[in-house]
Formats: C-alpha cells, sequence, structure tokens
C-alpha cells in the first residue's frame, strides 16, 4: 500500500468518527495554537524593542553621555541617590569629546523638558522642547515633512527658530502651513522653519509630540542652567568604530573628571544596549516559559492520540484481520496506522495553526503590542503536531502490525 | 482419492496439483500443555476440485483451514500451493501469497462496515499495488458478475446477508487467486440464500475455479465433488461423489 493511499484511508477514518478525533486532535490544537501565539508576540516584540524602540530612542550606532542612564528599570534608591550627587554635564565636556574623538562621528547636543508651545490663542502643553544642535536630526534620522532644519550658523548664533514634531503642527496650524509662523515658547517667539515627518508611537506613546530648537537659543534656559546639556549624542559609522568612540570617550571623561583607576565612572556612556538587555531578559523568560507550555500540551496531545489510536486498534481488530488475510503485510497496517494517527495530528495542527494567527490578530488589534505570524512558526508548529502524531502513533500502530490474523479474525 | 503420485519429502508436486500437503502437523502450546490440532495430513488437490472439509469440532479442520489460507505455518510437514512451497515462507511472503493466490470468503462475511461494497473489493487489489483507476475497473467488473452491479455504492448494511456474502465473493475472486477458500460460508445464511449461494460456487466451479470450503453441514457439502473429513486431526475419508 502506498503513502497515498495510507493517507487516504486515514483522512477517511477520520471523517467517519468526527467526535473522537475531535478529541483526539485537542491536545496538538492547543499546543499548536500557544506556539504560534506566543512566538508571534515574542518575535514581534523582539523585532519592536530591537528595530523601533531602540533605534528611536538611541539611534543606530550612536551613544549618549549623559549624568546617568535613560533607561533606568528597577533601580534602587541607594543607586539614584549616588547619580544624583554625580556633576552634570557641561558644554565643555561636549566640546572636549567632540575635539578629542579620532574616529569619524557625528555629534550633537541635547537638552529636553516639556513645555507649553502656543501660537496666538491655541496651546499645545505637554510638548518636549529639545534643545539640540544641527545634526540632531541626523543622529535620530529625523526627515522633514515640511520647510527645513536648522543650520550649524543658526545653531552657534542662537537663532529663535523652531523645528516642529507633526502632532505640535497639526495641534497649532490644523491645515495651515507652519513655517515661517511664530510660535510662542517660554514666552519668547519662535520662527517655524520645518515640520518633521510624522514617527507615529511606541508601545502606546506619542512620538510627535516634540519641538526642536537650536542648543544656544534663549530657551535652552528653560531646560538646563547655563553651560549644562543633558545628553551628548555620538553617532559612528559602524559598530566597531562606536565602540572605539565610546572607550576614548570614556578615557576623555575619566581624565576629565580626575577619576583614579579604582574609582567608577561617575557619568553615563548609554547605548541602546541597555534596553535591549532589558527587554532580552523579559523575552528569556518568554522564551523559557512558553516552550513549556507548549511541550506540555503537546505531550498532552500525543499521549491522548496515543490512547485514542489503541482503542482504535482494539476496536478495529477484525478489519486489521481481514486486512491481513487479504495479503496486508505488517508494514501495510503500520503504515496505516502510522498516517492515520499523524493525519489526525497534522489536522489538529492545521487548525492550531489558524487559531494562531487569529489569536496574534486579536493580541495585535486589542494591544499595543506589535504581534506578528512568523512563517517560520507555523513551519515549526505544523512539523512538531505532525512529529507528535507519528510519535503517539507508534505503539497503538506496531501492536496492530503485529496481531495474529487468525486470532484477530476470530474476535468478536 | 487414490490415483493421483505417492508424494515423499523432496519430490516437486505435479503441475496440475494446487495443494498438495505432506504430513502436515500443527501443535499448539497451550499453557505448557501441547495440543496436537493436525498429526500428518497429507492430501493433493488438482486444479479445478471442488473439495469440502468436514469433520466435527476439535478434528483440526479450522487449523487445516488456516494453514491451507496461509493465515498459520505449521510445525512440521510440508505445504505445496500452485508449485510453491509456502510452508516456510516469512510473514511478508504469506501475506503476498494471500493476496495472489487465495481468495477468502469467511462464515461473517468480514465486510469494512464503513466501506462502500466497491471499496470493500478493491481492497486485495490495494494489496497487489494496482494504481486507483485500473482498480475500480476490476472491483466493478468482479461485482457485475456476481450480480451485485447496481449495488456497488452500498454498504453492506444496506444489503441482505446473500447480497454481503457475494460482495465477499466478488472480494475474493477480484484477484484472480488459486484457491477459493471458504469457511463455512453458509453459516449465517437461511436455508434458500444458502441455495442461490451454492449455485454461485457451483457456477464457478464450471468456469473453472478450484474450491475448497470448510463445513460441518452435509448438505452443503453435498454440492462438492469431494469430500475429506478429519478427525482428531487426520484425515478420516476422502471420497469422491456424483455431482
Amino acid at each position: 500500500m502506498r503513502f497515498l493511499e495510507a493517507v487516504r484511508l486515514a483522512l477517511q477514518t477520520i471523517r467517519t468518527q468526527k467526535l473522537k478525533s475531535g478529541f483526539s486532535l485537542l491536545g496538538v490544537f492547543i499546543g499548536v495554537a500557544s506556539l504560534i501565539g506566543a512566538w508571534s508576540i515574542v518575535n514581534g516584540v523582539n523585532r519592536y524593542m530591537t528595530e523601533k524602540f531602540a533605534q528611536t530612542l538611541y539611534g543606530v550606532n550612536t551613544f549618549q553621555l549623559r549624568r546617568r542612564p535613560m533607561f533606568t528599570p528597577n533601580v534602587p534608591d541607594s543607586v539614584w541617590r549616588s547619580w544624583a550627587r554625580r556633576p552634570r554635564i557641561r558644554f565643555s565636556d561636549a566640546e572636549a569629546l567632540s575635539a578629542g574623538l579620532t574616529v569619524p562621528v557625528i555629534t550633537a547636543w541635547q537638552s529636553s523638558d516639556n513645555i507649553t508651545v502656543s501660537y496666538r490663542d491655541k496651546q499645545a502643553r505637554d510638548i518636549e522642547l529639545t534643545a539640540a544642535s544641527e545634526r540632531y536630526f541626523d543622529i535620530k534620522n529625523l526627515r522633514l515633512a515640511l520647510g527645513r532644519a536648522f543650520t550649524a550658523q543658526e545653531n552657534r548664533a542662537g537663532a529663535a527658530v523652531v523645528v516642529l514634531g507633526d502632532a505640535v503642527a497639526q495641534r497649532l496650524f490644523v491645515d495651515r502651513t507652519p513655517l515661517d509662523r511664530n510660535v510662542r515658547i517660554g514666552g519668547i517667539a519662535y520662527r517655524v522653519i520645518g515640520v518633521v515627518e510624522r514617527q507615529g508611537s511606541i508601545l502606546g506613546f506619542p512620538l510627535d509630540r516634540f519641538v526642536v530648537v537650536p542648543a544656544l537659543s534663549p530657551a535652552q534656559n528653560l531646560v538646563n542652567p547655563p553651560g549644562i546639556l543633558d545628553a551628548f549624542l555620538v553617532k559612528a559609522q559602524s559598530e566597531p568604530e562606536m565602540r572605539v568612540a565610546l572607550d576614548q570617550a570614556e578615557g576623555i571623561m575619566r581624565s576629565r573628571r580626575h577619576l583614579r583607576p579604582r574609582q567608577d565612572d561617575n557619568f553615563a556612556l548609554d547605548t541602546s544596549e541597555g534596553v535591549q538587555r532589558f527587554w532580552a531578559g523579559i523575552s528569556r523568560i518568554l522564551v523559557v516559559v512558553l516552550p513549556g507550555v507548549v511541550v506540555v500540551s503537546l505531550v498532552i496531545g500525543g499521549i491522548v492520540i496515543m490512547n485514542i489510536m489503541l482503542m482504535s486498534v482494539a476496536e478495529r481488530t477484525r478489519e486489521i484481520g481481514l486486512r491481513k488475510s487479504l495479503g496486508a503485510r505488517r508494514r501495510d497496517v503500520l503504515r496505516q496506522f502510522l498516517a492515520e494517527s499523524a493525519a489526525i495530528a497534522t489536522v489538529g495542527a492545521a487548525f492550531g495553526v489558524v487559531a494562531g494567527i487569529g489569536l496574534t490578530f486579536l493580541i495585535a488589534a486589542t494591544s499595543p503590542l506589535p504581534a506578528r505570524v512568523s512563517p517560520a512558526s507555523i513551519l515549526l508548529g505544523v512539523v512538531m503536531g505532525a512529529s507528535v502524531g507519528v510519535i503517539a502513533g507508534v505503539y497503538p500502530a506496531s501492536r496492530a502490525a503485529r496481531l495474529d490474523p487468525i486470532a484477530a479474525l476470530r474476535q468478536e | 482419492m487414490t490415483d493421483v503420485q505417492p508424494f515423499r519429502t523432496g519430490d516437486t508436486p505435479l503441475p496440475d496439483i494446487v495443494i498438495l500437503t505432506h504430513k502436515l502437523t500443527r501443535d499448539y502450546d497451550m499453557g505448557g500443555e501441547v495440543v496436537r490440532a493436525l498429526r500428518g495430513v497429507s492430501l493433493q488437490i488438482r486444479k479445478n476440485e471442488y473439495v469440502a472439509v468436514m469433520g466435527p469440532s476439535g478434528s483440526g479442520k479450522s487449523t487445516f483451514m488456516n494453514l491451507i489460507g496461509c493465515l498459520d505455518t505449521p510445525t512440521a510437514g510440508e505445504y505445496w500451493l500452485n508449485g510453491q512451497k509456502v510452508s516456510d515462507l516469512s510473514d511478508d511472503e504469506l501475506a503476498r501469497i494471500r493476496n495472489k493466490e487465495i481468495g477468502f470468503v469467511f462464515q461473517t462475511f468480514n465486510l469494512l462496515p464503513r466501506a462502500t461494497a466497491l471499496h470493500n473489493v478493491e481492497l486485495p487489489l490495494i494489496y497487489a499495488g494496482q494504481p486507483a483507476r485500473q482498480r475500480r475497473e476490476h472491483a466493478a467488473r468482479a461485482l457485475t458478475s456476481v450480480g451485485l452491479g447496481d449495488r456497488m455504492d452500498h454498504r453492506p448494511n444496506e444489503l441482505s446477508g446473500g447480497q454481503r456474502q457475494r460482495v465477499a465473493i466478488a472480494r475474493a475472486l477480484v484477484n484472480q487467486p488459486s484457491i477459493l477458500l471458504a469457511d463455512e460460508p453458509t453459516g449465517n445464511l437461511d436455508s434458500a440464500t444458502s441455495g442461490e449461494l451454492m449455485q454461485v460456487f457451483g457456477d464457478l466451479h464450471r468456469q473453472g475455479q478450484t474450491i475448497v470450503m470448510v463445513t460441518h453441514e452435509h448438505d452443503i457439502a453435498a454440492h462438492a465433488a469431494r469430500v475429506v473429513t478429519l478427525r482428531d486431526g487426520v484425515i478420516a475419508t476422502d471420497q469422491l461423489q456424483a455431482a
């Protein structure tokens, strides 16, 4: 009996015994559905964290010199207090780094705080004001939808010009052009010279509620005391070059701060690694726990299938005897029952794939988690489901194959 | 039967001998106690013979039937089927012999209840490895030849007892076996249907089919041309009778 014949026979049996087959494919169904669902979530969030979240906050091949790390989950109070005692980052630190780094980099100054921006009688509250130097746009990969960014000259001169985030432009100007209008930031008039492309949101946080002004413009005083900045941004052309720049920056800062060899850094050189490490910790937990759930339900599914197949073999002893008397060899019978349990499991896995995809879309639609179905998980799910069927079928099928035709035919 | 050449170990049967058993013995081990079901049965059956095997229960006729049907292997002795010594073949080779050389008809029909008459008849062809289309053609022809051409898509529970037994006969003959082996074929049929079935067997015999039929009913055995009676695992009588 050829393989196709066995599969056809298996599907026929499943059709005629719908209820029993339905129960037996439940375990594999749940296993595969949870596999795909979980994989989609982990995978989606992973991509999101590494590609979007980390890069939006930090940029590619970029590090920041700050007083303390920006992303700080689970930090004890004592550490917070020690961070608060650290000296702040000064303009002179930034200038020293710019002069001292030997690898090709682009750099920017940055200080940020939340303020209110107004135009005539309209106000946009809780807007992030960033006082930055001109390369900030390149480092953060902010492209302009309208107008232009400010120039190095404007930055040095502290010109009162502003680039708006999309949400601010929408709020203050609706559908009129904001270019060359004067908005007020902290009582100072700023001329709008550009609007940044819409950035969307990240984990539910809007990314378009910001304005950017030159680092030395008057609004700098709203954010930080004179001569102080929040962060000095350094973007290298590659990962290894960034590592070199990072080492050089540490050396320069340690010597500027007069730190002795055994003393810890009293500044932070922040990369996207921190965020990614944090996320990797979470996803490691998921990666350990979720396969557990999947494996448990597949094992249960396998046991259920095995039992039902054993029942089926017992019930069909006469049929097996008959088939043997008509010329079925051991391997024909073996193949028939293996195909049957594999088919049950594969059908279960197929339903599981559909449910898993549905689950993924449900999660994507109802939560900010960007769950995405991974084709690899579908493949793995189906392969695992079918393997469970084959493995669970081996024992019942070999029992069927070993049946003595005379005894089997005599059975009532 | 007296007019056949006596067979000795080391001989090969004459070409027109379909079934030859030589000192066929079968012992069963029943929990330490050896039961000698067959104690040396030597028998030759020619092509196109119609033989009834009779005997009381415990006479060894079921054991003999199982050995002739290649469902079992003898403890000692030889069994030649159609010129081939089958008494020392492996399981898979026996399966092939059952498929090609033997057509079984069982007392309880043994049809697959969920399959159509056509599919039931197709079964031996599946194990013979025939492609699907050819299979269906052959199965349909076999069903038509037993007068069930219009019942091919019926399931066994939609057929009468006699029709079921005819499906079983179609299945037995679909591979054109050397022998038709019937085990109490009328055991589950009323006398009228039994008579019809014997008609079918008679027709098959006239068309050249070799038939071996196990029965305990004398009036059924009366249809055969030769009656072999077993008693206590040996042949008690072996008689030709007028048709």
